[in-house]
């Protein structure tokens, strides 16, 4: 009986692999490849050099007044001497450090959710969020226990926009999450209820819906009663975004196969068990990137609430540039502001990534 | 004892009574005056060509399809629209799917202790011996911290049959085990369901594996069209079938 002999493996040809090889599969490729990776360099040599010009070596970096800024480039003179109202708005100079105890407290409370060999998260998670807004609402409002009131007319800067958003996120996923389990409901109250509050809020700008809330809303409340500036304002992006959050799940919902439907309930699972356990793990892994998507859209779109009288992170800014002492700076402002913008965004996009790959599990549906 | 529970003649106790039962999709007939007793410890397989029902019958005896008009018993309860009733009969009636449906997101181990810890509320370390137990049943136990997409085709059926026994169930229904595996993973599968036979385990297999039929069934069920054709002992279904539909049919199949 003959016994098949199998050949062994050929390492594969030098110019293929490595960095020559993927220099020439995505940089020359060809003659049209290879022009537009030429007109590609000579862009990035048109302007990344004098960018770094304007923005380090040509820049003014010491001083404490307008006078200062004499050189060619930018003057971060400006942001450096506004810096307080940039992060704090008008909360009081001498209280700041409530507002820096707050995030140290949410940094240092958040950290264990991020290390992967912490075993209790789901109850220590929910936890923190129990505890944390309380803590949180004392140390930055106070008014009990020792504190003197910070009104929240006196918020803002980046600070208001931090809570405006966290509040945001917070309130809105598990909100969303509900919408959308009621949207794909069996039962028709409840159905009709999710896709009318959805279709509702989807279909108005939030611009009008903060527009309304600060100027109907006083309207139907009741003689006296008088609801915080900007708790009416949280309230309406975590109502707005929520109905953005439901849509991006219940997508996630769809693409569960009814096998898995099919096997929790075979093992005897209710439904909230067969939901929390079984079908919103995986839907939820499914459109992290949606969900991302969102929060990152409620996050920028924060600085809305300028149209209620809110000063948050970039109408601090712009209310800054227009101080007669500090005229012509409002290019440093903005590029600031979209430096600061794009970091938080970039490291929530990042983190994302990170857990995506983190609940890979090597299966495709 | 149940006093409730009914009984065949012989004193033996009915674990799953189907009367009449009738269903339809829509205005399409799908089973039609379907009849089914099975005893404690019986091995039923159902056979027939694709749209005959057989599917849609074990399924309704754990409410994943609800029937229309008749009545369907598991172990003397009755099948009625009452949630909580059919939650206490789903815990006790296992079910392997044929496209094995493990929960990807989960370990081989939690796909085992999820229900046991979830439904029947043991502690995790008990609920991992016992999944460590079935795991070793089912000859995979090295396999306990691997995730279902890591695993083969048979692996993962196994590791469907280890869950579903994990609760302990006095039934078993198997809804095409093999029918999704490639040709070298069917032994592995058929070896354990064999296994489980032997250990007295009532049994109710949707499949086309006439082998598995030969050795292990005491009764083989023919449907068609919605109809029970031809119920009887492997040894006269296979050599005397009385139908001429059945014999049509094992004439297709068995070559």
């Amino acid at each position: 009986m003959d016994t098949h002999v199998f050949k062994p493996d050929q390492p594969a040809p030098a110019l293929s692999v490595g960095p020559l090889g993927w220099l020439r599969a995505n940089l020359f490729s060809g003659w049209f490849n290879t022009l537009l990776t030429l007109l590609g360099l000579y862009l990035v040599w048109q302007i990344v050099p004098p960018l770094i010009d304007w923005a380090f070596i040509e820049a003014d970096w010491r001083g404490e007044t307008r006078a200062d800024c004499s050189r060619e480039g930018a003057c971060w003179v400006f942001v450096g001497e506004r810096f307080g109202q940039f992060m704090y708005g008008f909360y009081p100079q001498d209280q700041r450090w409530r507002v820096d105890l707050a995030v140290l407290l949410a940094v240092v409370g958040a950290a264990p959710l991020f290390v992967a060999a912490f075993r209790h998260k789901l109850r220590y998670g929910l936890a923190f969020l129990l505890v944390y807004p309380l803590l949180a609402w004392w140390l930055l409002h106070g008014g009990f226990l020792g504190l003197i009131a910070v009104p929240t007319s006196q918020w803002g800067g980046l600070m208001l926009t931090l809570v405006i958003a966290a509040v945001g996120i917070a309130g809105a996923l598990p909100l969303g999450i509900l919408l959308a389990l009621g949207r794909r409901s069996d039962l028709p109250a409840i159905k009709v209820l999710c896709v009318t509050f959805i279709e509702f809020w989807r279909g108005v700008p939030l611009i009008t819906v903060l527009f309304m809330s600060s100027v109907m809303l006083p309207l139907f409340l009741p003689e006296g009663m008088n609801l915080d500036k900007l708790l009416r304002a949280m309230l309406m992006v975590i109502l707005f975004e929520a109905a953005y959050i439901a849509e991006v799940v219940r997508g996630g919902l769809q693409a569960i196969p009814k096998g898995q439907y099919e096997a929790a309930q075979a093992m005897g699972l209710g439904y909230w068990r067969m939901m929390g356990l079984v079908v919103l793990p995986q839907a939820l892994k499914l459109v992290i990137p949606g969900i991302v998507n969102t929060f990152i859209a409620l996050f920028k779109d924060t600085s809305l609430v300028i149209i209620i009288g809110l000063f948050d992170f970039l109408n601090s800014i712009k209310r800054a540039t227009a101080d007669p002492a500090w005229l012509g700076m409002s290019t440093e402002g903005y590029v600031f502001a979209a430096v600061v913008y794009w970091i938080f965004c970039f490291g929530i996009s990042r983190y994302s990534q990170r857990l995506e790959r983190r609940l890979e599990t090597g299966h495709r549906h | 004892m149940n006093p409730a529970t009914p009984q065949t003649a012989s004193g033996e106790k009915l674990m799953i009574e189907m009367i009449d039962v009738n269903k339809w999709y829509g205005q399409f007939h799908v089973l039609k005056d379907i009849n089914l007793q099975v005893r404690r410890g019986e091995r039923i397989v159902i056979c027939g060509p694709s749209g005959s029902g057989k599917s849609t019958t074990i399924r309704c005896i754990n409410r994943l399809e609800e029937h229309q008009a008749g009545k369907i018993l598991v172990e003397g309860v009755e099948l009625t629209r009452d949630l909580k009733q059919i939650e206490a009969i789903r815990s006790e009636v296992g079910m392997v799917f044929q496209h094995f449906n493990l929960f990807p997101h989960l370990t081989v181990l939690q796909n085992c202790t999820l229900a046991p810890m979830w439904v029947r509320k043991l502690p995790r370390r008990e609920a991992e011996e016992v999944a460590m137990y079935y795991l070793e049943k089912v000859r995979i136990p090295e396999q306990a911290n691997k995730y279902p997409g890591q695993l083969s085709g048979g692996q993962q059926q196994r590791v469907a049959i280890a869950r579903a026994l994990c609760m302990k169930p006095k039934i078993m229904l198997f809804d095409e085990p093999t029918s999704a595996l490639d040709p070298e993973m069917v032994k592995e599968v058929l070896d354990t369901m064999i296994a489980l036979a032997e250990s007295g385990m009532t049994m109710l297999c949707v499949t086309h594996e006439m082998g598995f039929a030969r050795t292990v069934a005491n009764r083989v069920i023919f449907m068609d069209r919605g109809e029970i054709v031809e119920q009887a002992d492997p040894e006269t279904f296979f050599h005397h079938p009385q139908n001429e539909r059945t014999r049509l049919f094992l004439g297709q199949i068995l070559y």
